[in-house]
């Protein structure tokens, strides 16, 4: 760290969100000002243009950090390479930052109620760099654990309270000393990266971020469990991922971490390879992803026999998340005592939730477990886009379920949020406002889980495809007397005669969504309407005359010309020329346009 | 449009499969545990898609059943066994982008190019897909043109796109 606190720094993010937003454009800029004005001359001093990994606010992409040495680090957001001149010519050379281009107030309130744990380096260091990782606890928790048998390392997770951050929840300690307990010479270590959950990707920032704490992680896993191979799962979508880890996996063989020159003893050599998926959600189930390992279809069996005792190959087998492992590293640096000081009584630590949707300040969020769903939407992500009315948040994918409003005192925790109808699940909170139909989300999940149902049992296969239907039907005001209750019937019994966990969760979100908004259910079977102008069946594409505030935004969105508009008149849909594409419905801010 | 018996041979010649890097493939992985997926993705690498030769072929050498290959093929979403377009136009349907309405994104891809989801324009030019979630849910809704992403797209955004690559020289 000495040596890093002399140089002037510049941290860009370059996750999949800030290169999709032209982060290398503007690293490019940097070295090239640099150059130009001869900066390290002028200012004496090294300096570094460091890619990092995901800072967390998505939505504001490309963030950037100057930390000049002895003074404190500005955080500019929204930077383009035209605005790079101008932060080296105003704030490295000259007085200070620029006022007008660093991230507002709502940067801080962004961090303060978080706890970056995980995270804590993803956005500080390089994320291709095994220095930087060093520089900054790397490999101190393998080491650590080395020093204890690896039963105390068992019992120092168990102690910690760490549960397993894949959605399930189960206590990683345990899992851990089933593997152990399992006779058998070969033992399989896999880390489940295939983080298929529409809405979630805070796997893929911890791949992106910080590979070299996952592995150090999965390092401890294997040590304790006695593994002497590992596989990362890792979906083919992820190709920024994949790339950085595969680096991260050869520079450890390179340097003898990993492999045969065994440069920190481990009792055994641990190999590690990476698995890329190739497109099935259900491959995020532990048998079918061993299964798509083996190189067969990605199909679940029954279990048990449990991975723990016949997994990979027949072998003794422990999987675990991304983040688990991430969060095992953390442990180990400062201790189970120190890590089940955070959280709530069932759920330590933190968790990391992608908040995507109507929201503000869209983009990743690591906070304290018993921090609540209010605190982490109003709070840390700025409440909704627009002004809009808050409707709902659908937590934990396609699995989970939505809340309302009346709900969002929730904790997030793995039980609270069972008992408010959700679940944890990975991690992904979608908020919805006025304009989205829960009739419609409803169906947009199931439509997802029946197209990557593997189709071994039938109430998975069959079941969904009928309820689907149904749904269907109710969007485009073909409802009929009893579907809900037929919905609620279909949804009990896929959920008990399902094989593995997609086919007993995938009817949740109907459930969820009938408990809690019936009235759109029946508004859409009884009248045929759309209360949230969102199914596009049953739209008219007529202008409210009371409700339109004839602010003239809707002709500006228009794509065809079909709006007519004068100022200070209320606007009128030509019909003729209408294409029925929807973008006037999104970009009213009354809900005037029926 | 007929085609000409000229015509048809040259096709035949055209699609004529040169295996050399099939079997370059699996000299690699043959005697991997597990080497099937990573065999397909690695042709597939090669390829742009699995020509019907190489299944032959890999089911010959990996010592399995062309069914069995098949089963995986068809299984997994990322696997082709059609030529596609020289861009893939992928838009995603992720729950982040629907709410924020990939629906009419979707739609008017479809009605600009003609293809629905896995179609292909028959100038091999573009190859729709409609996907789940790519992970860039900050920047919904979001579609991506091979490797580039393009974010926050509208239905006006999409007719830029759109416009860009067609005019552009493959």
């Amino acid at each position: 760290m000495a040596e890093s606190a002399e140089k002037l720094r510049i941290l860009i993010c370059t996750g999949t969100g800030g290169l999709a937003s032209g982060a290398a454009a503007v690293s490019d800029a940097f070295e090239s000002e640099f150059e130009k004005h001869g900066v390290e001359a002028s200012v004496g001093k090294r300096c570094e243009v460091i890619g990092t990994g995901c800072r967390g606010l998505c939505a504001n992409d490309v963030l950037v950090d100057v930390c000049i040495p002895g003074k404190e680090a500005v955080t500019y957001d929204f930077v383009t390479p035209e605005l790079v001149p101008q932060i080296v010519q105003e704030h490295i050379l000259g007085e200070g930052p620029i006022e007008k281009k660093v991230a507002g107030p709502y940067y801080g309130k962004f961090l303060e109620k978080q706890q970056r744990i995980i995270f804590s380096r993803c956005g500080t260091i390089n994320a291709e760099s095994l220095e930087d990782f060093l520089a900054h606890k790397g490999f101190e928790g393998i080491k650590k654990a080395l020093t204890m048998t690896p039963e105390e390392v068992i019992e120092e997770v168990k102690k910690s309270g760490l549960r397993g951050r894949g959605g399930g929840g189960f206590p990683t300690g345990v899992k851990w000393s089933f593997a152990k307990a399992s006779p058998g010479d070969k033992k399989y270590l896999i880390c489940n990266a295939d983080e298929g959950d529409p809405g979630a990707f805070m796997d893929r920032s911890v791949l992106e971020g910080d590979p070299y704490g996952l592995i150090e992680g999965m390092m401890i896993g294997a040590y304790a469990i006695g593994c002497t191979f590992a596989y990362v799962y890792v979906r083919a979508e992820y190709p920024l991922a994949i790339k950085r880890l595969q680096m991260a996996i050869d520079k450890c063989y390179e340097m003898g971490y990993l492999g045969e020159k065994n440069a920190l003893n481990l009792p055994r050599p641990l190999d590690m390879r990476i698995k890329a998926g190739a497109g099935a959600f259900v491959c995020g189930e532990e048998t079918a992803l061993m299964a798509s390992i083996e190189g067969q279809r990605g199909m679940s069996r029954p279990r048990p026999p449990f991975p723990a005792v016949r997994g990979l190959w027949g072998k003794p087998t422990n999987i675990n998340n991304v983040e688990t492992f991430a969060n095992v590293s953390y442990i180990f640096y400062n201790g189970a005592d120190w890590y089940s000081s955070i959280g709530t009584e069932g759920t330590k630590g933190t968790k990391i939730f992608a908040l995507t949707g109507k929201v503000k300040h869209t983009g990743l969020v690591e906070v304290p477990a018993g921090t609540t769903m209010k605190e982490v939407i109003y709070d840390v992500c700025g409440g909704i886009l627009n002004n809009r009315k808050f409707k709902a948040v659908q937590a934990g994918g396609p699995s989970g379920g939505c809340l309302p409003e009346a709900a969002l005192n929730a904790e997030v925790d793995y039980d609270s949020l069972i008992k408010a109808g959700a679940m944890m699940g990975s991690g992904g909170l979608v908020v919805m406002d006025e304009t989205t139909c829960m009739v419609d989300i409803a169906r947009f999940f199931l439509n997802f889980t029946r197209v990557e149902s593997c189709g071994k049992c039938i109430p998975c296969r069959i079941g969904l495809k009928i309820m689907l239907e149904v749904l269907e039907r109710i969007t485009e005001g073909q409802g009929r007397e009893g579907d809900i209750e037929l919905l609620e019937d279909m949804a009990y019994d896929i959920k008990k005669s399902s094989l593995c966990g997609l086919g007993q969760t995938a009817p949740n979100p109907v459930l969820s969504t009938i408990r809690y908004f019936r009235h759109e259910y029946e508004a859409h079977i009884a009248a045929g309407e759309c209360p949230s102008h969102s199914c596009k069946p049953l739209l008219h594409f007529t202008v409210k005359e009371d409700a339109c505030k004839k602010c003239g935004l809707c002709p500006r969105v228009c794509p065809v010309d079909a709006i007519e508009w004068e100022k200070g008149k209320v606007a009128h849909i030509d019909l003729e020329k209408c294409t029925k594409c929807t973008s006037c419905y999104d970009a009213c801010r009354f809900m005037a346009i029926e | 449009m007929t085609e000409t018996a000229e015509q048809v041979e040259e096709k035949a010649v055209e699609q004529e499969i040169d295996l050399t890097a099939a079997n370059k493939v699996l000299d690699k992985y043959q005697d991997m545990d597990g080497a099937l997926m990573p065999v397909l993705q690695a042709i597939q690498e090669e390829y742009g898609y699995i020509p019907e030769e190489t299944v032959h072929l890999t089911a010959e050498r990996l010592n399995v059943y062309a069914s069995q290959i098949y089963g995986v093929l068809t299984f997994y979403a990322q696997f082709h066994l059609e030529p596609r377009g020289k861009f893939i136009v992928r838009v995603c349907m992720g729950t982040a982008c629907h709410v924020k309405g990939a629906g009419r994104i979707g739609d008017t891809l479809k009605d600009r190019l003609g293809v629905g989801h896995a179609e292909t324009t028959e100038d091999l030019r573009f190859t729709a897909e409609y996907v789940a979630c790519i992970g860039a849910c900050g920047m919904a809704p979001v579609i991506m043109v091979n490797d580039a992403t393009y974010g926050s797209m509208t239905v006006q955004k999409m007719d830029e796109v759109i416009e860009k690559y067609k005019v552009m020289e493959i």
